[in-house]
């Protein structure tokens, strides 16, 4: 069941890819990209990804959303510019690194399978000794909350800096305008 | 009955994405991209209950609460075409 709803979602993906590709409104692409982040985070929860799904919802199709429309409010850009140049070389680069990628798969483990160095690393030991050392219930919890801590930590400074960044970005032009406003 | 159900989410998803990519102004993308917004959240559910994991409606709060974000984000700019207008100018003037 979960393999054919998969194998419908990602038809969806590569429709909703293929449209924003062809389409030239930039707020029709925004949008777009909005429903293909619910799209891959739907991918993601089937793929019992959670986690990671709740980042891509939140991210992809929440935070990046509003920062788009933002850029297209400051740049007024409502169309995509009409120029044209060669694409030979985008598309020589995007086959090249979809070969590689595929290349690279070649290496991995079969999927789901037991005796992948990821299973047998480090990950037992945080399923057995996770809960008598810290009480925690969950796993994934445990390792980004308590082992990982500084780690952790350290990317919600980063991700604070970034928004800290964006919110003196848009709000230091209101201010301006607000002065223009009051002079005429 | 939970795979009945997520496969009409997913017709339901099917017919929403065609509308988003066909829809000839910008409102039908919108409308669409808040109704597969909402598909998504009940695909989850559906999915949670299908797998045993009904902890799942929990994620589905957050996502209900991202997709009024989004939803409210896209709406304030066509109303005022900006997204940081304050509300009182409007009643001031």
């Amino acid at each position: 069941m979960e393999l054919y709803i998969n194998m419908a979602l990602l038809t969806m993906l590569a429709a909703v890819t293929v449209a924003i590709i062809v389409q030239r409104d930039l707020f029709s692409v925004v949008i777009l990209s909005g429903i293909y982040s619910f799209l891959m985070a739907s991918v993601l929860i089937v793929l019992d990804a959670v986690d990671v799904a709740m980042t891509e919802a939140s991210v992809g199709a929440g935070i990046s959303t509003v920062v788009l429309i933002g850029t297209l409010y400051l740049t007024g850009q409502k169309r995509e510019l009409n120029y044209h140049r060669s694409i030979a070389v985008p598309l020589f680069v995007s086959l090249g690194t979809g070969a590689m990628l595929i290349w690279g798969t070649w290496g991995l483990p079969a999927f789901g399978i037991q005796d992948a160095p990821v299973h047998t690393h480090i990950a037992p030991t945080f399923l057995l000794e996770s809960i008598p050392e810290t009480g925690v219930p969950n796993v994934v919890t445990t390792v980004l909350a308590d082992y990982r801590s500084f780690d952790t930590f350290g990317e919600t400074t980063v991700i604070f800096t970034a928004g800290l960044g964006v919110m003196l970005l848009l709000g230091g032009s209101r201010r301006k305008k607000k002065k223009g406003e009051t002079k005429s | 009955m939970f795979t009945i159900a997520s496969i009409a989410v997913m017709i339901a998803l099917a017919l929403a994405v065609t509308r988003a990519i066909l829809g000839p102004t910008v409102f039908d993308r919108v409308l669409a991209a808040n109704t597969i917004g909402t598909l998504a959240i009940l695909l989850l559910a559906v999915i949670g209950f299908l797998m045993g994991r009904p902890e799942w409606l929990d994620i589905a709060l957050v996502y209900g609460l991202l997709n009024l974000i989004g939803t409210l984000a896209v709406l304030k700019y066509f109303r005022h075409g900006d997204l940081a207008h304050d509300a009182e100018q409007d009643t001031k003037s």
